[in-house]
């Protein structure tokens, strides 16, 4: 009786002490759900989903602060996508946040723009390049298409322009086929 | 003469050649048409940068797209004549989509840019790199892969193996067939070329046996231009033989697996057509700018045309007289073509063949059928893979699934879609899944690029915050440091002050008591 008690207390005594180990030694910094849900967010920073930019959203969806249905950019494909990571229902996109809208890039209007600057300073992905009083113009391979630089233009001069499909990014269609009525006997 | 043993791939497919009618006549130069639209991506790689401008007069072979990134190719005028504009013009691609062109409008006379051969025996390897890269070769099979890239001794500093490819395997084709009858030296010197670069320790030339006089030509030029450790080898006539890894395999025994290249064991392969366009690149220091194309299918004389890259297919195709039934144009063959969305489009540098199509050739395909899953794809496959089973995820969008199949190791040949009984395109499911996994992987991309740089611009504010923060910081202990210095100062005055009002007091009281005894 008293050997299996020892036998016992020994045992939880060991394992007790492999699981206070391992628990410092491979202790995971931050939350591995945020980097997940993060990975899914478009990055565009834009804060259309009422959070300043895409990781505090996904903290605060990790948190069941707020709803998967919040991001615009990333559309129905993204809801899918965060549905399938967090085992919840799919949702249609919350019209309060905004409309999926074809990806753009910023175009600056070369002969409005005045180099205020103010664009610079609102691009979150530092996508802009110019000098006070200087002609501003975006990168567009870096645009995210945030359209936060469309706010602090006082001279609007600067617009969206959806990505034109060319042949680098044309896809193969999904296999269709015309359904062809069956000839009279 | 040991007969050399030679191995075999798995799967492939006998399909009819159609080879004869367009190998009966000798290749003729197509003539210079009233314009040339010469796109500018013509290889696999970044879009070369346009270097003239409309209105400016060009001579032939001179360089009007230049390379741009570390993978991408040159682009020369084909005839001499002026740019009438830079525009995008109807792209040879199944999009249907445009892309930028320099037109040329020909002066006809045809007048060479000043070319001197390239002294490539006395350069070192990356400089005949450069001026391979310059003179815009590329992989002429199909692929268009530049060439420079490929031009390398590899990791063990040489080759065991270079293969030069001459087996043309897709049905209808003959533009290398025919090149090998008529230029077998040439290609032979081409390849001797590519075994000193490449510093291969034998040359071997699979052709596919179908093709005995182009096989007696090539042999008759080993023979006559002496080269040594070149060998020309028959394999048999099996589709696709012609694929770079088929044609390894079946020459050398080796199967290079997944995610390896050939070069990490020590073998190379390059196109008869390329190692044609190679000996004319070094040594007489031509660019590479027409190639020939085969016309086949439904016209009333099949052959095969020089043609300078940017003519209009239907200039090459009138040549050849297309029946009144045509109602649609194929580049490259039946298995692995792509249908044109017109028949305006250029020739490039991957139009190895312009098939020319009819209800009657190509009869449009039976409806599709559900999959039985009776296997015969992948028995066919020549790639080892099980195409019903990344069909079945493909159609599904699972695409994750697909690549776990291994989809991106389909070479695309078509010879699970020829032996399904469903009649199910199985290759339109491969591209179609291809490209929506390359989309989303530059999605990704660019979204973890923005997510770097949006990081980075927070630290950056970050430390700027911190930075002025210190330097305000520094500013104030230095005011506080100055005044009190000053107050310091203001002390010292003071202290000097009294101690010499105090001296002064003192020094007159002391003359006043010495003054007191002398005034008594």
């Amino acid at each position: 009786m008293l050997t299996a008690l020892f036998v016992m207390a020994l045992g939880s005594v060991i394992l007790g002490g492999a699981l206070g180990f391992a628990a410092v030694k491979f202790r995971v910094e931050g939350d591995p759900l945020v980097d997940k849900i993060d990975s899914i967010l478009p990055q565009t920073q834009c804060g259309q989903c009422g959070f300043p930019g895409c990781r505090p959203y996904a903290e605060a969806i990790a948190k069941g602060e707020a709803d998967i249905n919040c991001c615009p950019p990333g559309g129905e494909d993204g809801i899918h996508k965060l549905a399938d990571l967090l085992g919840r229902e799919f949702k249609p996109l919350s019209g309060e946040h905004g409309i999926e809208k074809p990806k753009s890039t910023a175009v600056i209007d070369e002969n409005t723009c005045i180099g205020c600057t103010l664009c610079i300073q609102a691009c979150p992905v530092d996508a802009i390049v110019g000098a006070a009083k200087q002609m501003h113009t975006v990168i567009a391979a870096q645009c995210t298409g945030c359209e936060l630089c469309l706010e602090p233009c006082p001279v609007n001069c600067i617009l969206m322009k959806p990505i034109d499909e060319s042949v680098e990014n044309w896809k193969w269609k999904y296999p269709t086929f015309a359904l062809q009525a069956r000839k009279a006997a | 003469m040991t007969l050399r043993q030679l191995f075999h791939f798995n799967g492939g497919v006998k399909p009819a050649y159609n080879k004869e009618p367009s190998n009966a006549l000798p290749i003729m130069v197509a003539p210079l048409p009233a314009e040339l639209a010469i796109p500018l991506h013509q290889s696999v790689g970044g879009i070369p940068r346009p270097l003239v401008q409309a209105g400016e007069h060009v001579r032939k072979g001179q360089l009007i797209g230049g390379p741009d990134g570390y993978v991408s190719s040159s682009v020369h005028a084909s005839t001499s004549g002026l740019v009438k504009a830079i525009e995008p013009r109807l792209m040879p691609h199944t999009s249907g989509l445009s892309a930028l062109c320099v037109v040329i409008e020909p002066d006809g006379k045809d007048e060479w840019a000043d070319l001197a051969p390239i002294p490539w025996r006395s350069m070192k390897p990356d400089e005949v790199r450069d001026a391979l890269r310059d003179s815009g070769v590329v992989g002429l099979g199909g692929a268009v892969f530049p060439s420079y890239l490929k031009v390398n001794p590899g990791k063990q500093g040489h080759l065991n193996t270079l293969v030069i490819n001459g087996a043309e395997c897709e049905p209808f084709i003959t533009c290398d067939d025919m090149q090998m009858r008529e230029h077998a030296e040439t290609i032979i010197r081409g390849a001797a070329i590519l075994r000193d670069l490449t510093k291969a320790e034998q040359v071997l030339v699979g052709i596919e046996d179908n093709k005995p006089e182009a096989i007696a030509a090539m042999q008759v030029a080993v023979k006559a231009t002496g080269e040594p450790r070149i060998e020309i080898v028959p394999v048999p006539t099996r589709y696709p033989a012609g694929g770079a890894k088929q044609l390894i395999r079946v020459l050398t025994g080796i199967e290079v697996p997944h995610g390896t290249r050939s070069t990490d064991y020590g073998v190379q392969c390059f196109n008869t057509g390329t190692a044609f366009a190679i000996y004319e690149a070094l040594e007489l220091g031509r660019p590479l700018i027409s190639r020939i194309v085969t016309v086949a299918g439904n016209v009333e004389t099949a052959r095969n045309y020089e043609v300078r890259f940017g003519t209009p297919m239907k200039d090459v195709i009138a040549l050849s007289k297309a029946k009144p039934d045509t109602n649609r144009i194929v580049m490259g063959g039946p298995m692995m073509g792509f249908a044109m969305p017109a028949d305006t489009v250029p020739v490039v540098k991957a139009t190895n063949c312009i098939l020319v199509g009819s209800p009657t050739l190509f009869p449009p395909p039976p409806p599709e059928m559900p999959c039985i899953r009776c296997g015969e794809c992948a028995r066919a496959c020549p790639t080892d893979l099980q195409p019903f089973e990344m069909y079945w995820f493909s159609r599904a969008r699972i695409f994750g699934k697909a690549q776990e199949y291994h989809l991106f190791d389909c070479i695309e040949c078509g010879c699970c879609a020829y032996v399904c009984g469903s009649n199910i395109p199985l290759v339109d499911y491969f591209r179609f899944a291809k490209s929506e996994i390359w989309a989303r992987e530059n999605e990704k991309a660019a979204a973890d690029g923005a997510r770097e740089r949006y990081e980075f611009r927070l630290a950056r504010e970050e430390r700027e915050k911190a930075e002025k923060a210190a330097k305000l910081a520094a500013k104030a202990a230095e005011t506080k440091a100055k005044l009190a210095a000053a107050a310091s100062a203001d002390d010292e005055q003071k202290k000097a002050l009294i101690a010499a009002a105090v001296a002064r007091t003192e020094a007159a009281s002391a003359t006043r008591q010495e003054g007191t005894p002398g005034a008594d």
